[in-house]
């Protein structure tokens, strides 16, 4: 780990002033900045640490009827605090790492991070959520933009994330054996107005929605539906963990269990 | 019954209490006033040839000590192969040398080339960052089909990547391949035993001390045979005078093979210490373990089994290629030759077999034995293609390993791969597994998985091995250049408590809770006032440490034979005290009689006479009661088992989850049952590690692709199923004082081919026509398998 400077400010405006900094980096809960730092991957001459900050931690439910998540909330508390009114999410959540994992990595910072292998962006654009940062309100279809990629700018702090609560849904992650990242994962959630269905871990694109199964499912929620479809193995991800194929058929596997399971 | 502690009892661990309270005392945790910190440069490259090294910028930055290179070891010697394999040409092994730290080439990913000592371990970081080294890549030699047909070598100085090619036994070989060619039927199968990556809890940690006063240098590091690391530094690498140099291995967490050899760290760190007149620290980072330390396993085999009609066996025929990465590690040689070879028999009455391994260099780390080391691989060929045949022939695995098992009335028994087993009963222990794992009950399991979608499996295997290696007369004439012996002293102190200095070292096996066990049987006193000595050639016996499953039958042989002399002085002593005469004392339950009489003292008086001797016959009579024996076997000892394992698979995702895993062994006496039991858990674990999840992978430019926990599968508790465990069945060791055979590598040893076979048996009954699938049986890999 090269040297650095660590602030840990307590209000928004604060953590925004200090990542204003050249050379600062915001740090989430850091589970994976942090083993980058300590292999010497990254110098950031200043870490800005979004923990401290009480605006930014806890679950409630809007007005409206969403759940909404500070940016800074641990997995292990949406685990505990989100079962109550949106089940499917709080799955996802204790299912995220390890103990160690879930009582340290926030929403915010997976988000902000966009692993193509990370669970909750399959939440976040399986939902449609909205991204809320200190300067504007992101919808989840603008939001994911390829692996590692997103419409964050410098500086732009994701405070809170909205997610509309659906009629029912469920999240299947098939695990990568060494990692336990998601080799593939399904979100399917089921709203009045139709089907989502998000895929996180298959994709050089990164988490996508795959149309033709929201198409299918809308009409008939049910695994049936989903007969006939497949995935295109072109543009999955192969490695020493899975071909592109055998990701494309987890993909249809996956969405099956979860419309089974939602 | 055994009273709660001894022989045959399970008292509970008492080195747990200090492991499990944090109170362990590793190399890291040892902080010595003074002490500088090494960090090492290491190769990025698999292949490159060292133009320069420009050290200036980096020696002038804040708190660097010193930078070591290559040219600095030019001059010493390097580390020694331990053993010489001779090819079936009559030719020696070639053996390039494996110095300090590379110097000319560096021959593979994370080949240390430089070390900076520095006043912190991030000044040393800094500095080594700051080095420039003009290394000019050449093409890495990976795959060991091409390197033995390529003109690219890993040392060119040998001009071939192979490294011997091994015939056993070459007299066979004539008969074996008119055996096959005769055969009624001949089953083959291609297979590749995966390299793993051994993954010990603590990583490797060394430090050098030099005491300029004394000239005695000290050497903490993670070693399981710390007398064979001062042997090695002390006579082949830097030439250190024996006696000057003292070697301590304090609480080990785990080695499973990869500590048994010297590394050149540990040279490094000595010669830095010596320069520097301070003591000199290096702790691997996980990075480092996974780049430098041996690794196990990789090989790639063709095997042919070849049957009458009824299915008796009447040949194996193997062809391997052993990998032994970028330099020879110090049992490299013995590994894949004498620990596979000889064990290419198995459990069967085969007339007839033949073993021929090419070992080859690659721009990979080096290869050396680990956790069963060769034996595991002759299981796993032999189980997988009898598995085969049972298929092709229609006959139950079962009833065709029953058929050719050698019986219980044909030990000692000379198998057709040159080995004298002494003992065992392979039948007892298939009816023992056969009860165990309720085959009776599978076919009703069976419809219970299809019922929900999933296929299930029945996976069977038979394993022999052979621990304690020995005796020291006939592995020297088959190339060893160590004995294999292993020495105990007893020491009783004037009140009665002992101290018991083993030659074996205990990185997790309980030595410090058996071994007691065993002298407080012998002596008839409690265990607790015995305390085991291990890991410091200051104050220990020279032993050959802990490896093969050897420390209960070669060390715990040496503390018997000790324990042994303690009693016979003893006889003296309390002859004198009793006047009597020697021959009329008799020692039992802690007390020495004269025989037909009431007349007796206790071991414990004995143990104060024997250092407050006021009226011993001047000579005749030596005070103290200290003794020590030096055991050397005369045979391997063989344990053997049979295990059973139920799979389910996911035929949608390929995932194979163990449902059920039934061990069933026989290590002869048992001295301690949880005990062992512990050891067989843990060896299951990292054999289901092997069958399912570990795999380590070099791309084609030698870069290890599988180098951190990210893509490098370890089992956790969630893979592994609940163990049935058993060990009842018995035939001892005839050889040695214990009637012991080894437990601590069975487990990985059996685990691997009976997950496989299992594997394919639910398959089969899937209707996929599915014959092999190559470790680890990953989701991917079986599904891929299902669809091909």
């Amino acid at each position: 780990m090269y040297a650095f400077e660590i602030e840990r400010p307590t209000t928004i405006a604060a953590a925004a002033a200090a990542l204003a900094h050249d050379g600062a980096q915001a740090l989430g809960g850091g589970q994976t900045l942090i083993p980058s730092l300590k292999q010497r991957l990254a110098s950031p001459e200043k870490l800005v640490s979004l923990t401290a900050i009480p605006e930014m931690r806890g679950v409630c439910l809007s007005d409206a009827g969403e759940v909404c998540i500070g940016g800074a909330t641990a997995h292990a508390t949406v685990a505990a605090e989100a079962a109550a009114h949106f089940p499917a999410l709080a799955a996802l959540a204790s299912h995220i790492g390890d103990p160690a994992v879930r009582n340290r990595g926030t929403i915010g910072g997976s988000l902000a991070n966009n692993d193509p292998s990370a669970c909750y962006p399959a939440a976040v654009l399986g939902t449609g959520a909205t991204i809320i940062t200190n300067s504007r309100s992101i919808a989840a279809d603008d939001y994911f933009d390829g692996m590692f990629s997103t419409a964050l700018t410098e500086g732009e702090i994701i405070t809170e994330v909205r997610f509309p609560v659906p009629q029912r849904a469920n999240y299947q992650k098939f695990v990568q054996p060494a990692s336990r990242f998601a080799l593939v994962g399904v979100f399917v959630a089921q709203y009045a107005g139709g089907v989502r269905v998000a895929v996180t871990g298959a994709s050089e694109g990164g988490v996508f929605r795959w149309a033709e199964a929201e198409a299918a499912l809308s009409a008939s929620f049910s695994a049936a539906a989903l007969e006939g479809l497949s995935v295109p193995a072109e543009g999955m991800i192969g490695d020493l963990h899975g071909t592109p194929e055998y990701r494309a058929h987890l993909v249809k596997v996956m969405t099956k269990r979860a419309v089974a399971a939602a | 019954m055994p009273k709660d502690s001894n022989v045959g009892a399970s008292p509970k661990r008492r080195e747990d209490i200090r492991f499990l309270t944090g109170r362990g005392k590793y190399t890291d945790d040892i902080q010595i006033a003074g002490q500088a910190h090494a960090v090492f440069v290491r190769s990025q490259v698999a292949h490159g040839a060292i133009r320069s090294i420009d050290t200036s910028a980096a020696k002038d930055m804040p708190g660097v000590l010193a930078i070591f290179t290559g040219a600095d070891f030019a001059d010493v010697g390097g580390n020694p192969a331990g053993w010489l394999i001779n090819s079936r040409d009559g030719t020696p092994m070639k053996e390039p040398k494996r110095p300090v730290l590379a110097h000319g080439k560096v021959r593979h990913v994370g080949d240390a080339y430089a070390a900076v000592i520095a006043e912190t371990a991030d000044q040393a970081r800094d500095a080594a960052e700051a080095i420039v080294a003009d290394i000019e890549e050449l093409p890495a030699v990976v795959n060991m089909a091409q390197a033995l047909s390529g003109s690219t070598y890993v040392h060119d100085e040998i001009g071939t990547n192979q490294c011997f090619d091994w015939g056993w036994i070459e007299d066979n070989r004539a008969a074996t391949d008119a055996a096959i060619k005769g055969a009624a039927h001949v089953t083959t199968l291609d297979l590749v035993n995966n390299r793993l990556v051994p993954n010990a809890m603590e990583p490797r940690a060394s430090t050098g001390d030099y005491d300029p006063g004394t000239g005695e240098y000290t050497l903490h590091t993670t070693s399981q045979n710390p007398h064979l690391t001062r042997l090695l530094i002390a006579a082949f690498v830097l030439g250190i005078p024996e006696n000057k140099l003292r070697v301590i291995a304090p609480d080990v967490g785990g080695g499973f093979g990869s500590k048994i050899y010297h590394y050149g760290e540990e040279a490094l760190v000595l010669a830095a210490a010596r320069r520097l007149g301070r003591p000199v620290r290096w702790t691997a980072s996980r990075s480092e373990s996974f780049l430098t330390d041996a690794h196990g396993r990789d090989h790639v085999t063709r095997i042919e089994l070849a049957t009458d009609k009824d299915g008796h066996f009447l040949a194996f025929r193997t062809e391997t290629m052993a990998n032994v990465g970028a330099y020879l590690s110090n049992f490299a040689t013995v590994t894949p030759t004498f620990l596979h070879g000889t064990l290419m028999a198995g459990n069967y009455t085969v007339p007839h077999v033949y073993v021929n391994v090419k070992a080859v260099f690659t721009n990979t780390a080096p290869v050396d034995a680990y956790r069963g080391a060769g034996r595991p691989e002759a299981t796993f060929s032999l189980e997988r293609v009898i598995d085969k045949c049972a298929r092709e022939l229609g006959i139950d695995p079962i009833e065709l390993r029953r058929r050719n098992f050698v019986k219980p009335d044909q030990y000692p028994f000379t198998s057709a791969a040159g080995l004298q087993y002494d003992s065992g009963n392979y039948d007892a222990l298939m009816d023992k597994l056969e009860e165990l794992a309720d085959r009776n009950g599978f076919a009703a399991r069976r419809s219970a998985s299809e019922a929900k979608g999933l296929l299930r499996g029945f996976g069977v295997n038979s394993y022999i091995e052979a621990c304690g290696i020995a005796p020291s007369n006939l592995v020297g004439i088959l190339g060893a250049r160590v004995g294999l012996y292993d020495a105990a002293t007893v020491r009783v102190n004037a009140t009665g408590s002992l101290a018991v200095m083993v030659g074996a070292h205990s990185h997790g096996q309980g030595h410090e809770t058996v071994f007691p066990q065993i002298v407080a049987d012998m002596l008839g006193i409690d265990p607790a006032s015995i305390e085991i000595v291990h890991g410091d050639t200051a104050r220990i016996p020279f032993g050959m440490g802990t490896y093969g499953s050897r420390s209960l039958a070669v060390c715990g042989s040496a503390v018997v034979r000790a324990t042994e002399k303690i009693i016979a002085k003893g006889k003296k002593i309390a002859a004198h005290m009793l006047e009597a005469a020697e021959g009329d004392i008799e020692f039992a339950e802690g007390r020495f009689g004269v025989a037909g009489t009431d007349k007796g003292v206790s071991f414990g008086e004995v143990a104060f006479k024997a250092y407050v001797p006021h009226n011993f016959p001047h000579e005749a009579l030596e005070p103290g009661l200290e003794e020590t024996a030096f055991y050397d076997p005369a045979n391997f000892t063989y344990p053997s088992g049979a295990y059973a394992c139920e799979v389910e698979v996911d035929p949608e995702t390929g995932k194979v989850t163990i449902d059920r895993f039934v061990a069933v062994d026989d290590f002869g006496n048992v001295m301690n049952p949880m005990v062992v039991t512990g050891q067989v858990h843990g060896g299951l674990g990292q054999g289901i590690g092997q069958a399912l999840l570990e795999n380590t992978t070099y791309d084609a430019n030698g870069q290890l692709i599988t180098a951190s926990y990210m893509d490098y599968a370890m089992p956790r508790a969630d893979d592994l199923p609940f163990y049935t465990v058993d060990h009842s069945c018995v035939t001892p060791c005839t050889h040695n004082p214990l009637g012991v055979k080894g437990c601590g590598e069975a487990g990985a040893i059996g685990s691997p081919p009976t997950i496989v076979n299992a594997v394919i048996d639910a398959l089969q009954s899937g209707g996929k026509p599915v014959t092999h699938i190559d470790m680890p049986l990953s989701p991917a890999r079986v599904w891929a398998a299902m669809n091909a």
